[in-house]
């Protein structure tokens, strides 16, 4: 086996022009981006195949069906398109500033980026309202030893299964603690009437029964387990990228300011960003999807 | 033309980035009417749940998905600016990503097999979920 001789310093990867006329930066950025979408597609196939495999799934009108000061109105739908918007328009601010880029102008590469980070933040602040609604979420739950149950949705906890019929429902308040039949009968009584834990304490456990009865109160099953961990996981995953593509754009604004791509001479660099940062919100478009509209 | 002064080497055939914003907001548009029209459906999916049939269901679900995928076509198409790359640069990235057709085929069939496994005990009785059905109605 001969060796060649290779001059010290060669630049294998510079051979003067890109066979797909596309830097090699952003070539790579693609790939990165396509390795990418196989992540999140095995995560979002790996939930569609065990939701095809249970009987029940949770259905997302009643796990999102709440928004920020609606206290406890009953509004499918709304929080998350609020959240889809913000991603939408966050990819238009993105692609003007890459459109500015393209014209030299470095103001209106600033202000552009600018909006597109606030946009990144109103999203994750809105995920940050949504996860800690779940968490510590009231939903009402049948147990596995019969019994009702106030609950949060965790990833060890999914206390959206199906419904009870009336009878089951009965049978479990009769053998619920009078602690838990206080916690159910106060979720019932959030804001106007004023009842509250306080008053419903003071009550009997056939008093309580018969209040949360003839209240018509949804209470359910608890459901497959793998639903909080699926939620969590890949929205979790998604606004991690969210993150990371808020660092980038700020690291990016910062560069601007600063100048480095006048002096380069292009602004490919937000040409880059904005790549990942349109993934986010491709990945977005299957996420609400898969768990918001199906 | 474009005013960049110092484009990259690699680059043999500079894009015309002399057009304006408007592609840009019509495709805003297009992706904020594609948003309703879904969440559309997908309130109709809330509002009829119990009344319409399961192939009526499925068929609103699967247009939902094809409405995503054209959403997913114009971010990537235009926002990304693939639309703009030579064609050979393009198959690079959409042939690979052709594998997901068979993933969702494959993995989706394969739940609802282990669905149906384990609710009739891999076939060696009826189907459990339909006798709990009857009990109920009664």
């Amino acid at each position: 086996m001969s060796t060649t001789a290779i001059p010290s310093g060669t630049k294998w990867w510079s051979g003067g022009k890109s066979p797909f006329n596309v830097s090699y930066g952003k070539v790579m950025m693609w790939y990165f981006l396509m390795s990418d979408a196989f992540t999140f597609g095995a995560f979002l196939i790996s939930y569609g195949t065990i939701r095809f495999s249970v009987n029940h799934w949770a259905d997302p009108n009643h796990v999102f069906n709440a928004f920020p000061f609606a206290g406890h109105a009953n509004l499918p739908l709304a929080f998350v398109s609020l959240m889809t918007f913000i991603l939408i328009f966050s990819s238009v601010t993105m692609v003007l500033a890459v459109h500015e880029g393209h014209q030299m102008n470095k103001k209106g590469v600033e202000k552009y980026m600018i909006l597109t980070i606030l946009g990144g933040l109103a999203f994750l602040g809105c995920q940050a309202w949504e996860w800690t609604h779940l968490l510590t979420g009231e939903h009402v739950a049948m147990l596995g030893d019969g019994t009702l149950s106030v609950l949060p949705t965790t990833v060890k906890m999914n206390p959206w299964g199906a419904e009870l019929d009336h009878s089951t429902m009965m049978a479990a308040l009769q053998k619920t603690s009078h602690e838990q039949l206080v916690a159910i009968a106060s979720t019932l009584h959030h804001g106007a009437e004023g009842a509250g834990e306080h008053v419903a304490k003071n009550l009997s456990n056939q008093e309580l029964i018969n209040q949360i009865a003839s209240s018509g109160l949804h209470a359910t099953h608890t459901g497959p387990i793998a639903f909080g961990g699926y939620f969590f996981g890949i929205t979790g995953f998604h606004g991690f990228h969210v993150f990371s593509g808020v660092i980038i754009n700020i690291v990016m604004y910062i560069k601007t300011k600063l100048g480095h791509f006048e002096q380069r001479g292009h602004y490919e660099m937000i040409e880059k960003a904005g790549l990942y940062w349109h993934f986010v919100d491709l990945v977005w478009v299957f996420v609400f999807l898969c768990f918001y509209l199906v | 033309m474009s005013a960049q002064h110092f484009e990259n080497p690699e680059i043999t055939f500079q894009p015309d980035h002399s057009g304006g914003t408007g592609k840009i907001w019509k495709i805003f548009w297009v992706l904020s009417v594609l948003t309703i029209v879904e969440l559309g459906l997908g309130y109709f999916l809330y509002a009829e749940h119990g009344q319409i049939g399961a192939a009526t269901v499925l068929a609103t679900k699967c247009l939902i998905g094809v409405l995503t995928l054209a959403k997913a076509y114009y971010i990537v198409s235009v926002f990304m600016h693939l639309g703009d790359e030579i064609r050979n640069f393009i198959m690079t990235i959409i042939v690979p990503l052709a594998l997901f057709v068979w993933f969702i085929i494959a993995f989706l069939s394969d739940g609802n097999s282990w669905k149906n496994l384990r609710n009739t005990n891999a076939g060696s009785r009826a189907n459990q979920v339909e006798q709990v059905q009857e009990i109920k109605e009664k």
